[in-house]
């Protein structure tokens, strides 16, 4: 009886008292047994950063800034779609062209149809809805495997778009709205409320965690780290507004070009959405359990094949977003809409960011530090007047390198006994 | 004689053109233990399997608490209050302790996860069990060695309210205090009125805590007893032969 009172005195001593040291620590031992997370995107983001900025002066203007979210925000929903499908261990190889279909079928509601924005959206986001269903049902119920259902869907897709593009003709798009989407701005009075309305929900939400889990006693995290985490997103959000807020016409007389792009609300509220569902609902809980072990997940009564739906189903219909994005950014749908690089580049972020190719492991987060790390490749690489054949070489070699780091991570986390 | 709270009639259980069980009957009376003994192979974690409605039985009936039942998946195993530690122990590594314990059966408030009350009680659960040397129950369970994953299985199982509990090998892994631990819990569930089943290799393991044996010999049911009727010696021989004196298939 000693023994177990002991043991009781142990655990509690254990759980107690964490600080920002303790939690310090915890993060080195995580990173030392290969689960290294962001950590690589980050790094990366901030050498890329540096490198361009020291090659090409204008890597570092305002409006170059401003490009960049404009330039990687449909990549970005795309990937961060990905990640559902990633997570169990699965693959979107349709995601691109998905996109693809979802725009054109924006675009011909919009013109043939001359229905309002709303119509158009909705319908091009259902359309990446019943994608995903079929997607998933093939790879779920059926059982063939996800590589090579959407393999196929890939192909079939392409066809599905110059069908509905007259065999290869572009549809211009001129509703003001859907073209706002991605081209213009916000006002920078909106820009700054909406960066204090996040920080202060932000920490509230942090706050009233950790008092409530307190109050029960529970181990909940030290105020000083909720502080460090609170600063320093209030620090990076506020240079980020800050500098969107610059004058970046370059004849501000004629022209005034100031403000927060419009995407970047756009994927911040897709973020918050999607981490919320992953994290603190059980359709996310379970989407992690069939990852880790399909197997103990069917025993614990989960049913397997509705979370595995229900992830291409967010997958497609972020695909679709992203397809809403890429449209509003060009002005137009064209048979290479959702094309080409969309879904390396897409697949590449999510993996960069941190998401493991193997299931289980990842965040919504991972694919947008990811999608900043490919949309930095992407415009300091033009900047520096590099053709695509350049662009193609590094980014299919940072994909690589990013799933070896995921690849030697999942050994070293086996030599440490982590898996 | 009181009916038994879970019997199983008649099973037959093939794989592809192998047939694991032959006509297997199986009963486990609520506040006993019921040893599940058969040498490797014999068919122990198929017919816990069955039960517990990860397989399909081809014939057979199962019976709760005197009433045919119908268990064609885990969830219908989980609503009679059948709980099962499986052999494989069947847990996410990409998850926490908490998050392991509760999966399928997560407490909510509202849409989102209760946390806080999940942790409150697993936590209560856990320090029952006394884990030696868990660092916090919020940690991965990739991260435990495999007494202290094996105890998490447990762990899951005594967690709900349940009326029977099967533990496949729970045992096989751990250290001679753990052992002590889990045996004890064994025979304290029974005592609490609950059925509880125990597949081992470990005869005074078996003799210790059960009240009845039951042991399968290539997929057949050789003899149910209560421990108190027979020796170390019998129970050997039903496992290796099938039949002992009186006892098992006829010849
Ligand atoms: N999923 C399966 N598919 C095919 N054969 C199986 C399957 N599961 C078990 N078997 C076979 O069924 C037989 C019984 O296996 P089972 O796991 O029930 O044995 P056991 O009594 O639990 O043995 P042990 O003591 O080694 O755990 C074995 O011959 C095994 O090969
Ligand atoms: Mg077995």
């Amino acid at each position: 009886m000693s023994k177990l009172v002991q043991d009781k005195e142990a655990i509690i001593a254990a759980v107690q008292a964490p600080s920002i040291g303790h939690s310090a620590r915890a993060y080195g031992e995580r990173v030392r047994g290969g689960d290294m997370g962001a950590l690589p995107a980050v790094i990366g983001l901030v050498v890329l950063c540096t490198v361009f900025a020291i090659a090409r002066p204008s890597f570092l203007t305002a409006i170059n800034f401003a490009n960049l979210f404009t330039q990687g925000a449909a990549v970005t929903v795309i990937a961060m779609g990905l990640v559902f499908v990633l997570l169990l261990g699965e693959i979107d190889l349709s995601a691109g062209f998905a996109s693809g279909v979802c725009a054109a079928v924006l675009a011909v509601t919009l013109t043939d149809l001359g229905q309002p924005w709303y119509v158009a959206v909705v319908a091009a986001i259902l359309t990446g809805s019943v994608i995903g269903v079929v997607l998933g049902s093939l790879v779920a119920k059926v059982g063939i495997p996800s590589f090579v259902v959407t393999l196929a869907a890939f192909l079939a897709f392409q066809g599905v778009v110059l069908i509905m593009l007259d065999e290869g003709t572009n549809i211009s798009i001129v509703d003001p709205v859907v073209v706002a989407i991605a081209t213009k701005n916000m006002t920078p009075a909106l820009g700054w409320a909406l960066y204090a309305v996040s920080v202060v929900i932000y920490a509230a939400v942090q706050l009233t965690r950790a008092r409530r889990r307190a109050a029960r006693g529970l181990v909940a995290d030290p105020f000083s780290l909720i502080a460090a985490r609170v600063g320093s997103l209030a620090v990076i959000a506020g240079l980020a507004v800050y500098v969107l807020n610059l004058e970046r016409s370059r004849n501000p007389l004629t022209i005034s070009l100031t403000g927060v792009p419009i995407v970047v609300p756009v994927i911040l509220a897709l973020l918050v959405l999607w981490t919320f569902v992953l994290r603190r609902m059980p359709f996310g809980r379970h989407i992690y359990a069939v990852g880790g072990n399909a197997e103990a997940a069917r025993r614990a009564g989960i049913d397997v094949d509705r979370i595995k739906i229900g992830a291409f189903v967010i997958c497609s219909s972020m695909a679709a977003i992203g397809g809403i994005i890429a449209a509003s950014r060009a002005n137009s749908v064209d048979p290479n809409t959702g094309g080409s690089t969309v879904l390396l580049y897409a697949v590449g972020a999510a993996v960069i960011g941190g998401t493991s190719l193997f299931g289980g492991k990842g965040r919504v987060l991972d694919a947008v530090l990811g999608g900043a790390v490919v949309a930095v490749i992407e415009n300091g690489m033009g900047l520096m007047q590099y053709g695509s054949s350049v662009k193609y070489l590094v980014t299919g070699s940072v994909l690589l390198l990013a799933a070896g780091v995921d690849a030697l991570a999942r050994r070293r986390a086996a030599a440490a006994g982590l898996r | 004689m009181t009916t038994p709270l879970l019997e199983v009639r008649g099973l037959d259980k093939s794989f592809g053109p192998v047939q694991v069980l032959h006509d297997v009957a199986f009963s486990a009376y609520a506040g006993e233990v019921t040893a599940l003994v058969g040498d490797n192979g014999a068919g122990k974690s198929t017919l816990v399997k069955c039960v517990g409605g990860i397989h399909p039985v081809d014939a057979g009936r199962i019976l709760f608490d005197g009433d045919d039942v119908q268990v064609s998946t885990p969830r219908d195993a989980g609503a009679l209050g059948i709980e099962i530690v499986y052999q494989d122990l069947a847990l996410c590594d990409n998850l926490d302790i908490v998050q392991n314990m509760f999966l399928g059966r997560e407490r909510r408030s509202g849409l989102v996860l209760d946390e806080a009350t999940m942790e409150e009680m697993a936590e209560r659960t856990l320090s029952g069990l006394s884990v030696r040397s868990v660092k916090s129950i919020r940690q991965q369970v990739a991260s435990l060695s495999g007494g202290q994953r094996q105890t998490v299985a447990i762990a899951k199982a005594v967690l709900w309210n349940s009326r029977v509990v099967i533990l496949d090998e729970p045992t096989a892994a751990l250290g001679v205090a753990q052992t002590a631990q889990v045996l004890e819990l064994v025979r304290r569930l029974a005592d609490q009125g609950l059925a509880v089943v125990l597949i081992s290799h470990n005869m005074n393991d078996v003799f210790a805590v059960s009240d009845r044996i039951a042991a399968l010999y290539l997929g057949r049911m050789a003899a149910q007893v209560r421990t108190a009727d027979v020796t170390h010696a019998q129970v050997v021989e039903l496992i290796t032969s099938g039949r002992s004196g009186e006892l098992g298939i006829a010849p």
